[in-house]
């Protein structure tokens, strides 16, 4: 069975979606990430569909799953490089990625994650005993 | 008139057939000149026409047409199954709607990113779908 690579980086889990991804593709895809995030404790997931020509509404389900998963396993996901075609046509097929966060390419997305991790570690800080 | 310039057959039975079809439809819409634009939103209404017919009909087949009416020319596609039919059209023409535990947004999705849609289904008998996309509709 074919398999997408997933990256590690620092806290962050990266995966490239290279093919248009048939549905199995997919949906192991969406348990692999899951398994992963949990297994390393990952804060942050990229995805990057810049490849990807078509994003139906299997596709964006998927991806809403993911972001949901890893939510809850503590790592917030961001889809990257996202063509501009694919962006018009799915506001047009009713699909919202509700709870995916986007960003313009792999850089922008992993400044967003960090900043969403040293927002976090900041407030952890803030609950302990230590005065400003 | 809409007249036909060109016609290709393609059977559709398992999963694996979805990526080549996508990649047949590409090659008609890149023939007259389609924008990426105009070709995404066809190619993405037929994945989620052909993936319905894969999943609640077990299958089919899917006529793609090059047609011309005047100076403008598209796509046509036409997918045809025998599986069980839809009992209510105009509920599953709505927004969220899925006896598939899915978002129910293939057929009313498809609807809005096309120029013209029709659907026909009988119970028992089964359901086609026709799609047209106008290279500069
Ligand atoms: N080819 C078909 N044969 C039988 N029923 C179908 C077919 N296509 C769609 N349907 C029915 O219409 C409903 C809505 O389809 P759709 O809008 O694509 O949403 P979804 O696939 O997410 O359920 C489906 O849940 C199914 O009940
Ligand atoms: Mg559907």
């Amino acid at each position: 069975m074919d398999k997408i690579p997933i990256l590690r980086m620092g806290p962050f889990l990266l995966v490239t979606i290279q093919v248009d991804l048939y549905d199995r593709l997919a949906l192991n895809l969406e348990s692999d990430l899951v398994q992963k995030v949990h297994q390393t404790g990952a804060r942050g997931v990229l995805i990057d569909i810049s490849a990807v020509s078509i994003v139906d509404s299997f596709m964006g389900r998927i991806l809403g799953n993911i972001a949901s998963m890893t939510r809850v396993l503590d790592a917030e996901t961001v889809v990257v490089g996202m063509q501009p075609a694919v962006a018009i046509t799915l506001i047009e097929l009713g699909l919202s990625l509700k709870g995916v966060h986007t960003a313009l390419d792999v850089e922008r997305g992993m400044a967003l994650l960090q900043e969403k991790l040293d927002w976090d570690t900041d407030v952890a800080d803030d609950d302990g005993d230590n005065i400003e | 008139m809409v007249i036909t310039l060109s016609k290709d057959r393609m059977s559709i039975s398992r999963e694996q057939d979805l990526v080549p079809f996508r990649n047949r439809v590409k090659e008609a819409a890149v023939k007259i000149g389609m924008g990426i634009v105009n070709q995404t939103k066809l190619i993405t209404a037929a994945s989620e026409l052909v993936r319905n017919m894969f999943r609640y009909a077990g299958g089919g087949e899917v006529l793609i047409e090059v047609v011309s009416k005047g100076r403008e020319s598209g796509v046509r596609l036409t997918f045809t199954d025998k599986g069980p039919g839809i009992a209510d059209l105009s509920l599953a023409m709505q927004d969220g709607y899925s006896t598939g535990k899915s978002l129910g947004l293939g057929l009313p999705g498809a609807k809005r990113l096309v120029n013209e849609f029709d659907l026909k289904s009988t119970v028992g008998q089964g359901t086609t779908v026709t799609i047209l996309k106008w290279k500069n509709g």
